[in-house]
């Protein structure tokens, strides 16, 4: 972002104004859908304001990695998919996709919203993998919000299907959910700073004003269970302190959106 | 007994439910949804753009650049590993040829016109989908036209000749089946699309095109209905 419109940013952020009309702590409108796509075992839309994700479960058989034999192996991906954005590229994850799969698999593991160990079929054989892929379908900012979101309603939506001990049929649906604990459901915010000022859940025109980030996933009990500075500039012992407060005051507000669904 | 009642009671010359919107990727600078049946397909434009790097350009005329995806929990079966293989990237192919003739990209030398396919949910017919919303979303981009692109596939199920193909009928077991993808441009009937795997008479394929030709009328009316939505809020002076 050139200097002028940051300068002019930064005079409308001074007065608790946004470019499109927000207050700096101000979501734009969330709307959540389940059931998006049959062919996965759980899928999810969400939509904060323009910014669109598609989050899709799926589930299979696989041996567990040799360090958690008893567990189930959870692995998160993120494709941001060139129809979302003019400057995204096919192919392989670059550093952007790869922090948003990592961070969101931070809060999914570390809340520990899924009972892992009851994903295990025969200790150091056969585990249930939960392949969580989140697709980008339009990024108007704060993707990565958005994409934590889609996650925990598209596991809340999964369902697993047949499974015979030799072979899965995907064809038949059970009426086995996947193992969670609903009060660890994590809720990501982020809470960017420009200039002095912190606000959330930015805009595409925002996160090009980015001095640093703060991404803080936290459970309905308030329990903080990962985090993650972004942005190029230092930040405060203050300054991590308030950012944490808007997250999670942020963060209770958008998990009664996640009950609802 | 052949296949002469279809899984769905569909009539042999009868398309799933369609649904189609225009717009509905804002950062784009055009987008479209389709929808037949359980197959779903996004398509977004983006460009006429600059092209790099630059051994890529064409300085007597624009190019277009297609790419088919499949998201990877898409499938009916197992999850798609992300990135292309050599199906998408034929599909991708076979999919730029179909829009080709109804493009003239000749004003914009050395650049792209991106089109990208993304599909979060699959139940066969997916180039074809694909195609629909393609030129949809090149016709919202602004991109000139001289018509839209309409596809479906067709195929012969034992001896029953049918349109618009599901997974399970093209699974079929107990008898032989063929497959035909077919793209049609609406105002002259030309084809921009043919593949076929299976076995077929000629004349039955001619029969088929013949119920294509007619099943993509029916697409065009949906495409069109589509796009006059989305731009119902402008009004002449």
């Amino acid at each position: 972002m050139n200097k002028d419109s940051k300068e002019h940013m930064l005079k409308s952020l001074r007065e608790n104004l946004r470019f499109d009309g927000r207050r700096l702590s101000d979501f734009r409108e969330i709307s959540l859908e389940l059931g998006v796509s049959d062919s996965a075992e759980g899928s999810a839309r969400v939509r904060i304001g323009d910014t669109e994700v598609i989050a899709g479960v799926k589930l299979g058989v696989e041996s567990p990695y040799p360090d958690t034999p008893d567990q189930g192996n959870l692995i998160v991906g993120t494709e941001l998919l060139p129809i979302a954005n003019p400057a995204f590229e096919p192919g392989p994850p670059g550093t952007e996709s790869i922090e948003i799969s990592r961070v969101v698999d931070r809060g999914i593991r570390e809340s520990k919203v899924i009972d892992i160990k009851a994903l295990c079929i025969t200790p150091g054989e056969k585990v249930w993998a939960v392949n969580i892929d989140i697709c980008s379908i339009n990024d108007s900012g704060n993707l990565i919000d958005c994409a934590a979101l889609a996650t925990v309603a598209a596991i809340k939506d999964t369902v697993f299907p047949e499974f015979d001990g030799e072979s899965v049929d995907y064809k038949k649906k059970s009426s086995k959910r996947l193992p969670l604990a609903k009060s660890r459901m994590p809720v990501t915010v982020t809470v960017v700073k420009i200039g002095e000022h912190l606000i959330v859940d930015p805009g595409f025109e925002e996160e090009a004003a980015i001095d640093a980030r703060l991404t803080v996933a936290s459970t309905a009990e308030g329990v903080i269970c990962s985090m993650q500075k972004g942005g190029d500039k230092a930040i405060s012992t203050e300054d991590v302190s308030s950012m944490i407060d808007l997250a999670l005051l942020k963060a209770r507000e958008i998990s009664k959106v996640v009950e609802r669904a | 007994m052949g296949y002469d009642k279809r899984f769905d009671g569909r009539r042999a010359d009868q398309m799933r439910e369609i649904e189609a919107r225009v717009g509905v990727i804002p950062r784009a600078d055009g987008s479209a949804y389709f929808r037949i049946g359980r197959t779903i397909a996004y398509a977004a434009v983006y460009g006429p753009r600059n092209l790099y790097p630059r051994f890529l350009q064409d300085p007597s005329k624009g190019i277009l650049r297609c790419r088919y995806n499949m998201m990877p929990f898409s499938g009916s079966g197992e999850r798609v590993r992300p990135g292309g293989n050599r199906r998408s990237k034929e599909i991708s192919m076979v999919t730029e040829n179909a829009l080709m003739p109804v493009l003239n990209l000749d004003d914009f030398p050395n650049a792209v016109v991106d089109v990208f396919i993304e599909l979060p949910q699959t139940d066969s017919g997916t180039r074809c989908a694909g195609i629909c919303a393609a030129s949809m979303a090149l016709a919202d981009a602004g991109i000139s036209m001289r018509d839209l692109v309409t596809s479906v596939s067709v195929g012969k199920v034992g001896s029953s000749l049918l349109v618009d193909l599901t997974y399970d009928e093209e699974a079929y077991e107990d008898e032989p089946v063929s497959d035909v993808p077919v793209a049609i441009l609406p105002r002259t009937g030309q084809i921009s699309l043919l593949q076929m795997d299976g076995e077929i008479e000629k004349d039955e394929l001619i029969r088929l095109l013949d119920m294509a030709k007619k099943a993509c009328w029916g697409i065009y009316e949906v495409q069109k209905a589509a796009l006059k939505e989305r731009f119902n809020c402008v009004k002449a002076d």
